[in-house]
């Protein structure tokens, strides 16, 4: 265990966790929409800035990835952290002006409007990368990435086409903080709705209720990875106990 | 060629080598670099060897096609040694008269020679040429002299004595002393004490630990790096065993871009001598230490320059930088120990192993120790490759390396750094070059770019175009450094087309501070450079552009207007002619032509056409 600061409260922490984790823990508020305890932090966002004094000097860091240690002085609320903050949301607010999300961030550090032009067309993806590491980390199947490069940047499919990858889980739209991906089930066809492109995925009906309860790819997936029979699924959870 | 198992067999290779040169024999020397090939020199080089053999001269005259010599602006280039007679802009047709005059018989022929700008005297010598007298090449200076795709080349000038030096007559923690002692800092841009990184590197946990040379030199106009390892890769080698063996490394890489297809072949060549000669591989001459080297072709990312993007890249993951809260030296290539430094760093040690950290740490300024190459380029007269000791005035290197700037143009700014460097102007030209003032001056060292700007360059659009170039590089990870470049370059583009609107300065600035403070990794921190010290030293040309919707030095179309001076103009159709959209009408002999302002698309082909200066720009 490590003793450090954070904003004057002295707080204990395990070895190796990370700023950002531990002011939670403690009910310290630090903003940050690219960060999931469920993956890997990614330093993307730059909204959970904080400032640090290593050597006698302050600096910013991202307290997602800086992991805590012995004596550590944070500081969670000071001009140049704000500064930051705010400056990235209205590049958000720019790029995503529609959505609520980032409406609501904006608001909270004190800005309606940005300074910057307005982009067109509902977008609302802010390049979190949070979907693309869900489906990588957890689900295990990569069937999203993040492609070209810069301003260019996007979340996509391979060819923006149907990925034969895809289980259709929807963990990315669950995970998705501004809502950039949607999923809806309708009749016995799951949608999952993302900027570049639009599936459509098969749900299997339950032999007892008659319900359309889950992807077809994503149980055989499971019955893949986890060594079941197929049979297994043909039945709900519901009906099943 | 059978390995050399020992020091001894080394230094006895190397007197057979040097025993069966002729010291005295004519060696026609042509530069290979590459400044010289776009001037034609692989023909020059061709046609001195054929007609060397055709005359029947092979026993009398050696030819080398060597690296690069750096005076890239007077290529081809051809030095004929041991006497350094200095030839420049040679073509195929003065080859037959080189060999039979000059070689032969050792007269001069005057046509070839380079003539002083300044003084308007012919110079025979290459010592005694401006461009060459200023500089100190110490990691530079073999390049002339040297074949790159001969190892014995190499060996004929000392090389891998330092090698074998540390091999049998030092510890790994001596080696790291002694580079520590040199204070020599990192040429890649960062200036971190390569020593202090090298002894991390030691003490980092792991019996796993890798050795990379950062070749990924993305710069527009610098080619330093390039030059370096086409030219004498034997030296980038030297350095990469050195270090391997003071840090604990047995695997290296050499992360080089594709688009260097000659550093490619030349290190690959560089490479398979050393293994041959006992140099690399297992048991380096016998000693019991292992090394091998790899090289890795990356795509032409600028990221990739950037260590944590270049070991992702080196993985086979897309070129991302990653937070280095944690060191690379302690998790770097697939999370074990890893050393990276640049080309020019690496070829610094062997250096400082053979003439001593003493000797090292007296040249230069107290805090930046050595040599720097800087590519010279822009509005200056002698563009090239220059190497320079620490400590040296800009003013030095521009007008008395670089011959100052062409016409009667007066110098406005240089930009050190790279395109995330910054630009300094006239007033702080006397600045010494080194690490620490530069970033006191809001520039920086970076890779060691210096772009020569005249009163034509526009501040603004300058700024416009290095933000441009960043956006484009980056890689998109991180919020300030997508979005924010992409702000700047909106709002730098409004004020280069007479949108620029009062508080655009401020916005500028406190977007830049978020890049500094918010961006991920060096490419962020560090594009706000040219913006911030452009406004900082040329706010009166943002304030024009904005305010009086004027462009001072005439470069931004939106602003400005092409206009006939009629007391000038004759009538003399050249413009006419020129001017691909018939704006321009003729009037009649004797009488100016007449310019229609909503034809003109402002292409300026007419200001450079005229002989007369009868177009003027408003």
């Amino acid at each position: 265990m490590v003793t450090l600061s954070i904003d004057g409260r002295e707080v204990q922490a395990e070895e190796g966790a990370m700023i950002l984790e531990v002011a939670r823990a403690h009910n310290i508020y630090i903003p940050a929409l690219c960060y999931h305890e469920e993956v890997a932090p990614y330093g993307a966002c730059r909204l959970c800035m904080v400032e640090i004094v290593t050597n006698g000097k302050e600096r910013l860091v991202a307290s997602c990835l800086y992991p805590v240690e012995e004596g550590l002085r944070v500081k969670t609320n000071t001009e140049k952290v704000n500064n930051v903050r705010r400056i990235v949301a209205e590049l958000l607010l720019a790029r995503c002006p529609d959505s609520e999300v980032i409406q609501e961030l904006a608001s909270k550090l004190g800005i309606d409007k940005p300074s910057f032009r307005l982009e067109e067309g509902n977008r609302k993806c802010i390049l979190c990368a949070l979907c693309t590491r869900v489906c990588q980390e957890v689900v295990g199947v990569s069937a999203i990435s993040l492609v070209n490069r810069g301003v260019d940047r996007q979340m996509t499919t391979p060819f923006n086409d149907f990925s034969e990858a895809c289980i259709g889980c929807g963990s990315c739209a669950y995970v998705c903080p501004t809502g950039a991906i949607s999923m809806e089930d309708v009749g016995d066809t799951r949608i999952i709705d993302m900027p570049q492109v639009k599936m459509e995925f098969k749900l299997r009906k339950c032999n007892k209720c008659g319900k359309y309860w889950a992807p077809e790819r994503q149980l055989e997936y499971i019955a893949k990875i986890a060594g079941l029979a197929p049979e297994i699924f043909d039945v709900c959870p519901d009906c099943r106990q | 060629m059978n390995r050399l198992s020992s020091p001894d067999e080394l230094e006895g290779i190397r007197k057979s080598i040097i025993k069966h040169r002729d010291p005295n024999k004519p060696c026609v020397t042509i530069c290979g670099g590459t400044g010289c090939h776009a001037y034609g020199c692989e023909r020059v080089a061709a046609i001195f060897k054929q007609e060397v053999e055709k005359q029947g001269l092979e026993t009398k005259v050696d030819v080398r096609a060597t690296g690069c010599h750096g005076f890239c602006e007077r290529g081809p280039l051809v030095v004929i040694r041991p006497e350094s007679i200095f030839y420049q802009r040679v073509s195929v047709e003065d080859v037959p008269e080189i060999i039979s005059e000059t070689v032969l018989k050792g007269n001069i022929i005057d046509r070839l020679l380079y003539t002083d700008p300044n003084t308007g005297k012919k110079i025979i010598y290459e010592p005694e040429v401006p461009f060459y007298r200023k500089q100190k090449r110490l990691v530079f200076g073999n390049n002339g002299y040297i074949d790159p795709a001969i190892i014995d080349d190499y060996l004929a000038v000392g090389g891998y004595a330092a090698l074998s030096k540390v091999l049998f007559r030092m510890l790994p923690e001596e080696v790291i002393e002694e580079v520590k002692k040199s204070r020599l800092r990192g040429r890649g841009g960062g200036g971190f004490p390569t020593g202090i990184k090298w002894e991390a590197c030691r003490r980092a946990k792991g019996d796993t630990k890798y050795i990379i040379c950062n070749a990924d030199e993305g710069d527009p106009g610098a080619y330093m790096d390039r030059s370096l390892i086409e030219g004498n890769p034997h030296s980038v080698l030297e350095g990469m065993i050195i270090g391997a063996y003071a840090i604990g490394g047995h695997q290296g890489y050499i992360y080089v871009r594709h688009e260097y297809p000659l550093a490619v072949k030349n290190v690959e060549i560089a490479i398979k001598q050393a293994e041959e000669y006992g140099l690399l591989g297992n048991n380096i001459l016998g000693s019991g230490f292992d090394f091998s080297v790899r090289i890795n072709r990356g795509g032409g990312a600028f990221v990739c320059g950037e260590s944590s993007a270049l070991m992702a890249s080196l993985e086979g993951k897309p070129g991302e930088p990653r937070e280095k809260y944690i060191h690379t030296v302690e998790r770097g290539l697939w999370d074990k120990p890893t050393n990276l430094n640049n080309v020019e760093t690496w070829a610094n040690v062997p250096l400082i192993i053979n003439q001593g950290a003493d000797w090292f740490a007296e040249i230069g300024t107290p805090k930046s120790k050595g040599t720097k190459i800087f590519s010279l380029v822009g509005k200056v007269n002698n563009t090239g490759l220059v190497e320079v000791p620490m400590g040296i005035t800009l003013r030095e290197v521009v007008y008395d390396i670089g011959g100052g700037i062409p016409g009667d143009k007066g110098f406005k700014a240089v930009q050190t750094g790279g395109p995330s460097g910054g630009v300094i102007p006239e007033s702080l030209l006397d600045l010494p070059v080194d690490f620490d003032e530069l970033t006191k001056a809001g520039s920086m060292m970076g890779s060691g770019g210096m772009i020569v700007m005249d009163e034509d360059n526009c501040m603004v659009d300058i700024a416009k175009y290095f933000i441009s170039f960043l956006e484009g590089e980056s890689c998109g990870k991180c919020v300030p450094c997508r979005e924010g470049l992409k702000r700047m370059r909106e709002i730098l583009t409004d004020i280069t087309e007479g949108r620029g609107k009062e508080g655009d300065i401020e916005l500028l600035e406190l977007l830049s501070a978020a890049l500094i403070d918010g961006s991920l990794c060096a490419l962020g921190t560090t594009a706000p450079n040219p913006v911030l010290t452009t406004i900082h030293y040329f706010r009166d040309e943002y304030e024009a552009h904005i305010k009086d919707k004027k462009c001072p030095a005439g470069v931004c179309k939106e602003l400005i207007t092409y206009q006939i001076i009629e007391e000038k103009c004759p009538g003399c159709r050249l413009c006419v002619k020129a001017c691909p959209v018939g704006a321009i009408t003729f009037m009649g002999k004797k009488k100016p032509v007449i310019l229609d302002q909503e034809k003109c698309i402002k292409c300026g082909i007419c200001y450079d056409v005229c002989k007369l200066g009868a177009i003027k720009v408003e």
